[in-house]
């Protein structure tokens, strides 16, 4: 009896042990076959031409895609000057300020709220908000549909590193007569500064490849951009109307560009990581 | 208020638990009736007690006695947390410290704290110490490095950094880190040293060495050690406070505490026989 039960519970166990191994397998191969796909197909694109150059007209062979290499970056740069110092400040409220209290608590479940809003609600919303009363398209529009999805990803992260901190620091600087707002910018900042660029960072992957927010905002663009008040080219815009285009020169433009920005972004989760981890070697 | 009777009839003795004492001695402190509530829980309750200048009082008792929570009121340090209220009076210079009018950073700058748990802040060992001298004075260049260079001499730490000055304070030593901290709180020059259970996280050879210390920077501060090692306040203290359960049972020399203590369950804890 016991050991039939002995058996059985050891089966099971290597049953799970498997299914576990497998579904592991089947996740980092979905992972491995789009990094595999997009270097094969996109690695031919990357020529000089398509960092430098404008895109062509329809159906020209040739050309580049500067216009929305640079525009993907200045809106990216903005949304994150934005919703960084927004963000922070904000987490800090939660954490340190006003943590305990029912405001904090009603702003924490907002906040991950907004973190659950699909992103094409956020264009849409700021759609209604900045396009209509502009009456264009615009870099401003794009840039802020980019922010409103990264704060709440700032603020999130910010409050969990700085919660991280333990109390025994904040109460050494305290007892010490250092001020409540100095003790949070000085020593509790600066214990989670690791952390905090982590948090950061992966906002910034995050919104870098979005695309559902930028159509109803930035939309998209041929040219170049002589100022945010119109229309901004922007990489994922682009992969998403060369990728449909009929002409084989644009869809191999798409490619380069889901390129670019897979590696934009794993370099960004990259650097996170290894700050991460040069956090934890320091704990 | 919810207050709970205790189940002990020991309330009425704290009156009479001052210290029989033939040394003329200022107080620098005097805690009169003081309370302390967790939201509705009362923890320490008509806590009276003198701490004298210059002098090493311990507290001592069994865990969570409110031992901690006794000497966080001294420099208020509790009121970083929401919850928590402290009512009575804790006389320094003629005033009552608790008071909402005493602005508790000019407080804390007179009452130096250590904790359980070493916690040099995430800087380098010299910033750790210039942190404080520079928020608190105007002092810089080569005077803020003589003062740095000093604190670190009255830890006896100096020896063992004064080559690597930049690097993090977190990479020393659990011990070392402790004296860094206490170097970093007698280097704004306070009053009072409150030390709450500062060795229990430190090896022995650690533990002697800042037992050492307290015996030399008595002449200098007046030191309050909550411990929860009996030999430790029998070693280092003038002065003893035993707390049961929120009171302070007894109070006196130390050589009386621990040779004939007047209450039966301060007896009880010090032959081991409960705590």
């Amino acid at each position: 009896m016991q050991s039939s039960s002995l058996k059985t519970r050891m089966a099971t166990d290597r049953l799970i042990k498997v299914i576990a191994v497998l579904s592991a397998l089947i996740g980092l191969l979905a992972l491995v076959w789009i990094l595999v796909t997009v270097v094969g197909k996109g690695i031919g694109a990357l020529d000089f031409k398509f960092f430098t150059e404008l895109p062509t007209p329809p159906g020209m062979i040739g050309g580049g895609l500067v216009n929305a290499i640079v525009g993907t970056i200045i809106m990216t740069i903005l949304a994150a000057l934005i919703a960084i110092p927004i963000g922070l400040l904000a987490g800090t409220y939660l954490a340190e300020i006003g943590k305990g209290s029912r405001l904090a608590d009603i702003i924490r479940m907002v906040n991950n709220i907004l973190i659950g809003v699909p992103s094409i609600i956020v264009g849409i919303f700021v759609y209604a908000l900045l396009v209509i009363p502009m009456r264009s398209f615009s870099g401003y529009a794009g840039a802020a549909a980019l922010a409103v999805i990264m704060l709440p990803i700032v603020v999130r992260t910010t409050e969990d590193m700085l919660t991280l901190v333990p109390d025994s620091l904040r109460e050494s600087a305290l007892a010490l007569g250092v001020s409540r707002w100095r003790t949070t910018f000085d020593v509790v900042f600066r214990a989670a500064k690791q952390g905090l660029m982590t948090g950061v960072l992966l906002a910034v992957a995050r919104v870098s490849g979005e695309t559902a927010p930028l159509l109803f905002t930035a939309l998209n663009s041929a040219y170049w951009f002589d100022s945010l008040k119109e229309p901004v080219a922007n990489l994922t815009v682009t992969i998403f109307n060369y990728a449909m285009s009929p002409y084989s020169d644009w869809q191999q433009k798409a490619w380069g560009a889901s390129l670019l920005i897979t590696m934009g972004v794993l370099f960004l989760t990259i650097t996170a990581r290894l700050i991460m981890k040069k956090q934890r070697k320091q704990a | 208020m919810n207050v709970s009777t205790p189940e002990i009839g020991i309330v009425t003795k704290t009156k009479n638990v001052r210290p029989k004492t033939k040394k003329e001695l200022s107080v620098e402190m005097a805690v009169h009736n003081l309370n302390f509530f967790y939201g509705d829980n009362q923890v320490l309750f008509n806590n009276n007690i003198d701490i004298y200048k210059k002098q090493i009082t311990a507290i001592i008792g069994p865990s969570g006695c409110g031992k901690s929570t006794h000497i966080r009121t001294y420099n208020r340090i509790f009121e970083l947390y929401r919850n928590q209220r402290a009512v009575g009076e804790i006389i320094m210079s003629g005033q009552n410290i608790l008071d909402s009018s005493v602005d508790p950073i000019l407080l804390r700058r007179r009452i130096g704290m250590i904790f359980q748990k070493p916690s040099p802040f995430p800087m380098s060992i010299f910033d750790n110490i210039a942190y404080g001298l520079k928020i608190n004075t105007t002092i810089g260049g080569s005077e803020l490095a003589g003062r740095v260079e000093d604190a670190l001499k009255r830890v006896a730490l100096w020896d063992e950094v004064k080559d690597k000055l930049s690097d993090s304070g977190t990479d020393l030593s659990g011990g070392q880190q402790q004296r860094l901290c206490i170097a970093r709180a007698i280097a704004i020059e306070p009053e009072i040293l409150l030390m709450d259970e500062p060795c229990s996280a430190i090896d022995p050879i650690g533990t002697a060495k800042i037992e050492e210390l307290m015996i030399d920077l008595k002449s200098l501060y007046t030191i309050v050690i909550v411990t929860h090692n009996m030999q430790q306040a029998a070693r280092v203290s003038d002065y003893t406070a035993f707390f049961y359960e929120g009171h302070i049972i007894e109070f006196g020399e130390t050589k009386q505490i621990f040779t004939n203590p007047q209450n039966q369950q301060t007896e009880d804890y010090i032959t081991g026989r409960f705590g």
